[in-house]
């Protein structure tokens, strides 16, 4: 056991499978040489060799693709694609044919595929730097999607992707590479030494898909969050002082649903928060889904706090990102409902 | 300081349309033999005659001539010949079970036919195909069982696709054929995958792609043709010029000022263009192409001259864009009567015995259909139960689509169905 931040975990993760499987090839740009643009891939390509680890055109159409063949001939690829922003070249490869291929053809082939992308905002990245695709891709069916918010659970879920036998998107907070980050922009960075999830086996473990975990226990409301948003979340919970159960969806598709329904159930109210803008976001499914099964459990509306229906602004970074504030205002609002 | 005359957009027109009278004596068609065979290990730059001339071995004598020449034995041939009328024979049934009502869909290979039973036996039996949805000839090549494929057409109780897909988009992993998909090109690139993980894994099988040129305008063929160049992939990528995407012809795809195999050259490595109707000429560069890629050498790209002789699907009637007798006009003729024409000239075959052939092959096809059709037709069955399609969407199935597959079954039980 020892501290590593997101983006040790994640390299450890991949540290474990490499060594343990000879069929996991991991690529993509700068991952190899470089050790990729976030570092995730920092050392792989020296430890396993060129043809294991290895940098790719600026493709992300081929690189999905190469990986799809690959996939279809035994092999684990692992495909970083360098910001969730820059994967729409290969959303054609993910929707047409990652997704649908073990369907189409009957069960004779399968794409056991891993992309993994940094997502999110809070570096001033601009629309193209800070995007939350998520939700395209769970609208999607014979995709799974899957959002660590910590080191523990990110090297655990990344060992479970590639390990799994379909496709798996991996969205990484790129905010949380390097601490948690609770929204509070204007305050002194912290780094994950001190958060128990920091705390991460060096050894192979793996948690499964579809599986949330309570981030923070509570009677009064319940707060869906992933990703950056868990720990914006529980700041909000902490300052306003009110007694909100956070629940850490952490697998978009499967999602945890027995969670979900004993918690709301439990607690009679509900708020969502993502970053992803909110028209048919994410939330959405979430709320509608709890309306199915918790209305008359409900004592308020559902509420949903994201990001607003526009582009990620560079310069408004703060404005646009739904901070502890915004989160606080919506559980006050919700406790008068 | 004055700008000079207005811009005119250019818009590439068809050469010919419904009333024209065809003639395609504008095309430069090499004699046969003429084209020159370099080594496997040839460099892009060297093949820059083959990438904008075209490479023909048969002669109007039906006589194999010149370097291509694959020296191929007489029961290859006779082989070649029966697939290709096996196909011819599969299209027809099907194009008429559509007719019929019997199917809501089907794709024909008239013409085509050449392009993939040579490609298919200059391959080794595992190579893994990544085809488009016109070379159903290579199934039938490989030997695998026509009434498999017919019901597939017929989405019934024996289509191991359990009725999820169009009719044609075949997938046969036993015969290293992979998965068809609608969406057109996206096999290109994929195929260059499956290549890099067989070299990764020191393995000897090679990987073989088709794709229309139509197609060829997508991503996909771009991100398929640099990976493989830069992983030098043991990949074939065939280009399948058949000169019609539907009603657009091969300009509006690219091809007014230069070749479809050219394109290789840019990227770096040897492009061929070669008579698609010239079952030698196809099976040679194919039999060259699959040397350089087993000997390390990389990917070629072969650009497939043909003519799509029928329509581009039954849904299409290919009257309103184009005379009803080009095909007729088409100067390299027909893949099945030139084949022939060769078997005869090297007294390999005759008038009676290709009748015997053509008459086994059609009562072949017959019973075949006949034993389809007991399994089941579009629209009447048997097909598989309806709630196989809940399965398959992942490895296990989530709990939303067990609840929603019981949503289904309930409402078939109210509705008083199976």
């Amino acid at each position: 056991m020892s501290v590593m931040n997101m983006v040790q975990a994640l390299n450890s993760a991949m540290d474990n499978m490499l060594a343990r499987n000879p069929d996991v090839l991991i690529f993509g740009e700068d991952v190899g040489f470089l050790g990729g643009v976030f570092r995730v891939t920092d050392g792989l390509q020296q430890r396993y060799g060129e043809t294991r680890v290895f940098d790719t055109p600026i493709s992300e159409g081929g690189q999905i693709a190469v990986a799809i063949g690959m996939g279809a001939y035994g092999l684990r690829p692992v495909v970083e694609c360098q910001f969730a922003d820059y994967i729409y070249p290969g959303f054609d490869q993910l929707v047409s044919e990652a997704a649908r291929l073990r369907y189409r053809s009957g069960g004779e082939f399968n794409a056991p595929i891993t992309v993994r992308s940094p997502y999110g905002g809070g570096i001033f990245g601009g629309q193209t730097h800070s995007q939350s695709p998520e939700g395209l891709f769970t609208h999607v069916c014979g995709l799974k999607t899957v959002i660590p918010s910590n080191p523990y659970d990110a090297k655990g879920l990344l060992i479970s992707a590639i390990e799994d036998d379909d496709p798996v998107l991996f969205f990484e907070p790129k905010r949380l590479y390097t601490g948690p980050f609770d929204g509070h922009h204007d305050k002194p960075v912290e780094t994950w030494a001190k958060h128990p999830k920091g705390e991460v086996p060096s050894e192979h473990y793996s948690i499964p898909l579809g599986q949330a975990a309570i981030a923070r226990e509570g009677e009064a409301l319940t707060i869906l969050a992933y990703g950056t948003m868990v720990h914006v979340a529980l700041a909000a919970a902490n300052e306003t002082g009110v007694d909100a159960e956070v629940v850490d969806l952490r697998s978009l598709m499967p999602i945890d649903i027995e969670a979900i329904e004993a918690s709301v159930k439990k607690t009679g109210r509900c708020l969502i928060v993502h970053e992803a803008t909110r028209t048919s976001g994410y939330g959405a499914e979430l709320s509608a889904l709890v309306q199915e099964r918790c209305f008359y459990h409900l004592e308020a509306p559902i509420i949903r706090v994201t990001g607003w229906d526009t582009p990620y602004p560079q310069e408004f970074e703060w404005e646009y990102f739904p901070g502890p504030s915004r989160v606080a205002e919506a559980i006050s609002k919700i406790m008068a409902g | 300081m004055k700008n000079g005359s207005p811009l005119r957009l250019h818009i590439p027109e068809s050469r010919f349309r419904p009333g024209d009278k065809p003639d395609f004596s504008y095309l430069d068609l090499p004699k046969a033999g003429e084209a020159k065979r370099p080594k496997v290990d040839a460099k892009a730059s060297a093949t820059r005659d083959l990438a904008y001339g075209l490479v023909r071995v048969m002669n109007e004598k039906g006589a194999a001539t010149g370097p291509w020449n694959p020296k191929l034995d007489a029961e290859t041939l006779r082989k070649g010949l029966r697939a290709m009328l096996l196909t011819r024979a599969l299209d027809e049934r099907m194009f008429r079970a559509q007719r019929q009502g019997k199917t809501p869909f089907y794709m024909k290979s008239t013409g085509e036919e050449g392009v993939a039973v040579a490609a298919a036996l200059a391959l080794n039996p595992d190579d893994m195909c990544f085809t488009s949805y016109r070379q159903q000839g290579l199934l039938i090549a490989r030997d695998w069982p026509v009434v498999d494929l017919m019901c597939q057409v017929y989405a019934n109780s024996g289509d191991r696709l359990k009725g999820r897909q169009l009719p044609v988009l075949y997938s046969v992993k036993e015969a290293s054929f992979f998965s068809l998909s609608g969406n057109l090109g996206t096999q290109f690139p994929q195929a260059v995958g499956w290549a890099m993980a067989s070299a990764y894994k020191r393995d000897t099988r090679i990987a073989a792609t088709w794709i229309g040129e139509g197609a060829s305008a997508e991503g996909d063929f771009h991100h398929a043709l640099t990976f493989a160049a830069v992983y030098r992939a043991p990949v074939i990528l065939n280009l399948v010029n058949n000169q019609w995407a539907i009603s657009s012809s091969q300009e509006v795809a690219g091809g007014e000022e230069t070749t479809f195999a050219s394109r290789a050259i840019g990227f770096g490595f040897p492009g061929i263009r070669v008579d698609g109707n010239d079952f030698l000429a196809v099976y040679a560069v194919t039999r060259w192409a699959a040397e350089r890629a087993r000997t390390n050498h990389g990917p070629t790209l072969i650009e497939l001259f043909t003519y799509r002789a029928a329509a581009h699907s039954t849904s299409d009637d290919p009257s309103r864009y184009r005379p009803g007798d080009e095909y007729e006009h088409w100067p390299l003729g027909d893949p099945i009567d030139r084949l022939k024409a060769h078997l005869v000239h090297i007294g390999e075959w005759d008038e009676k015995r290709h009748a015997a052939m053509v008459a086994e092959v059609d009562a072949h096809a017959d019973a075949s259909n006949k034993k389809a059709q007991k399994l089941g037709v579009h629209g009447v069955g048997p097909h598989h139960h309806p709630s196989t399609m809940f399965e398959d969407i992942y490895k296990e199935m989530p709990w939303h689509l067990r609840e929603q597959r019981a949503e289904a079954e309930m409402a078939r039980m109210k509705a008083g169905k199976p």
